[in-house]
């Protein structure tokens, strides 16, 4: 545990000693904020709602989070630092932990900072607080599962760029199951209970039904154990390809 | 101690370390010589647990590298190839992570860092991150995390690999010093490395052991070892060459021309001709080889006494590690 702490305070330390940081933080808020006001239209709607901002995460998060955690093993076995990692009495589990968590808790740090969203719809109308929180929760959940995709194709090439590539496209699948036109697409051939069993795996499905203020323990359950899935591939990815 | 229990390695079809054994005690510095892609890395990687052999096993202070990884991390300090750490970061926070991984909290930790850096004369670049630095600092700061924790055995690939001839220097001290109460496994492609510091080599060509003892025993398997090299001055000394024959245990003379030398020699032998060719006098360089197990040195000097002739260099030839290094290495390559 110690070990993990020192691993995920490095990573973190990381983040904000380079200007991936502000970059990513300010990119992050000028698009929730631009989108929010200037494509749905947040106070032509006259609703004190944030359904507006949150619709749009799976959208951007789509880019920035692949942005944020491309490098975590890329960099590592480019650099060659991973052989200095993982000789240091550091075991595999404490080391993808302490990388992930870190870069889940940087984009915890962006998504905090766009509290003034919250205070602006406060301050306009009586928003419902508890569908605002769940949907933080759930905005929370949903980039850790993209964060742990990311993770997973950082291990599988030591070319950064390549990683966010790939990591896009994988996360842009895991998302569009779920989407409307997709599955309408899929019930034009197939059976409605195996195009619903595809869209059940869906980021997006997931991802609404906290947006709609439910604690769904099933959301919760499938984003968490998405992420342990994720992460579980990323260690034997690692095994396998360290010595590359 | 570290016991190497025929390791071996495999990449898809190419054998890189193909079983090797070998034990180290402490007080033992052992060189690992050998040829680019030999399995000298290979084998360290695995000794370090950070890759899984194909087969065999290794133990570091009686823990098994299969069963007890993190226990044998804990004791081995090790300099990958290259020197690698994390550019994005400075010296100190480094060395300071590197403190917290090993165990190290508060003060000790500190404390530790300030002696490290102290140690490898790294502290007018404490505050640098490590990225700017040129590849001498980079591979001291490789040093420094490997000493850190002060521990038993130390893995070293290529220590001196960057560094100019006076940090060499320093290093090979350093390595020496720490020699007498670890154990020290080093690798080079730098013969002279071995002799002036190792107490042990072992040869690896393609992925096997091929020679393994003091650089003194290897080099004795040199053609050269117990060899004198004359160079005479005289008049008529040009029919010489026949009369050494004549010396007790010698197998053959063989006469050195100047091209066999190496540059610098051969300019003071051009110097040393004009001057001969003054005198009316020629001069012989000639290479006396024993016969086997005999020591001829006493012999020759009685021998060229005897004749009065005028002798400009005596040597007696101790082998030359790099010709033995050829011989084996390439010997490995045809079988």
């Amino acid at each position: 545990m110690r070990n993990l702490k020192a691993v995920l305070k490095r990573e973190l330390r990381g983040y904000f000693e380079s200007p991936v940081a502000y970059v990513f933080i300010i990119i992050f808020l000028l698009a929730t904020a631009g989108c929010t006001f200037f494509i749905s239209r947040f106070f032509d709607a006259r609703v004190a709602s944030l359904d507006p901002f949150f619709v749009w995460h799976p959208w951007l998060y789509l880019f920035l989070v692949p942005a944020v955690g491309m490098r975590l093993w890329s960099e590592e076995r480019k650099s060659g630092t991973i052989e200095l990692l993982f000789t240091l009495p550091i075991t595999l589990i404490e080391a993808i932990a302490g990388k992930f968590l870190a870069a889940w808790a940087f984009i915890g740090i962006a998504l905090v900072l766009t509290f003034p969203m919250v205070l602006t719809v406060g301050y306009l109308g009586s928003p419902d607080y508890g569908i605002i929180l769940t949907s933080y929760l759930g905005s929370f959940l949903l980039a850790g599962a993209y964060l742990a995709v990311t993770c997973l194709f950082s291990a599988m090439s030591k070319n950064q760029v390549i990683s966010f590539v790939l990591s896009v496209v994988a996360c842009f699948a895991m998302v569009m199951l779920g989407v409307g036109v997709f599955t309408d697409f899929l019930n034009g051939f197939l059976p409605v209970r195996i195009s619903e069993a595809i869209s059940a795996f869906s980021f997006f499905t997931h991802f609404q039904s906290f947006q709609r203020g439910l604690l769904d323990s099933r959301a919760i359950i499938y984003f968490v154990s998405m992420i342990g899935f994720m992460l579980t591939a990323n260690a034997i990815v690692l095994e396998m390809k360290k010595a590359e | 101690m570290i016991a190497v229990e025929s390791l071996a390695k495999s990449f898809g079809s190419i054998r890189a370390v193909d079983g090797i054994s070998f034990t180290v005690g402490k007080g033992e510095i052992l060189g690992f010589l050998g040829p680019n892609g030999a399995g000298k890395s290979t084998t360290m990687k695995m000794i370090t647990t950070f890759l899984p052999p194909t087969s065999g096993t290794a133990k570091v202070a009686d823990f098994d590298i299969w069963e007890n990884p993190l226990e044998v991390r804990a004791r081995i300090g090790y300099l990958p190839e290259s020197a690698p750490s994390y550019k994005d970061m400075n010296v100190y926070d480094f060395l300071m992570f590197t403190a917290e991984v090993r165990g190290y909290d508060g003060e000790e930790r500190k404390n530790r860092v300030m002696r490290m850096l102290e140690t490898c004369n790294l502290k007018e670049v404490a505050w640098q991150l490590i990225d700017t630095l040129s590849k001498g600092y980079r591979q001291r700061v490789g040093f420094a995390q490997a000493l850190l924790h002060d521990p038993e055995y130390l893995v070293l690939d290529e220590p001196t690999d960057g560094l100019d001839p006076n940090q060499k220097q320093e290093v090979r001290a350093l390595i020496r010093r720490m020699g007498r109460e670890k154990c020290i496994i080093l690798s080079t492609h730098i013969l002279e490395e071995v002799e002036a510091v190792c107490s042990r080599a072992i040869i690896i060509g393609n992925g096997r052991i091929v020679a393994d003892g003091t650089p003194e025993a290897l080099r004795s398997r040199s053609v050269l070892h117990g060899a004198v090299t004359l160079e005479l001055t005289g008049e008529g000394i040009k029919d010489a060459l026949a009369d050494l024959q004549k010396i007790e245990g010698v197998a053959r003379v063989e006469e050195l021309k100047n091209d066999d030398l190496p540059a610098k020699t051969a300019v003071a032998e051009g110097e040393d001709a004009a001057g001969s060719a003054k005198n009316g006098k020629s001069s012989l360089r000639v290479r006396l080889f024993p016969k086997k197990g005999v020591a001829i040195a006493h012999e020759a000097a009685k021998f060229v006494h005897e004749r009065k002739w005028e002798v400009d260099a005596f040597t007696l030839e101790k082998g030359d590690l790099n010709e033995v290094f050829y011989n084996l290495t390439k010997g490995g390559e045809k079988a």
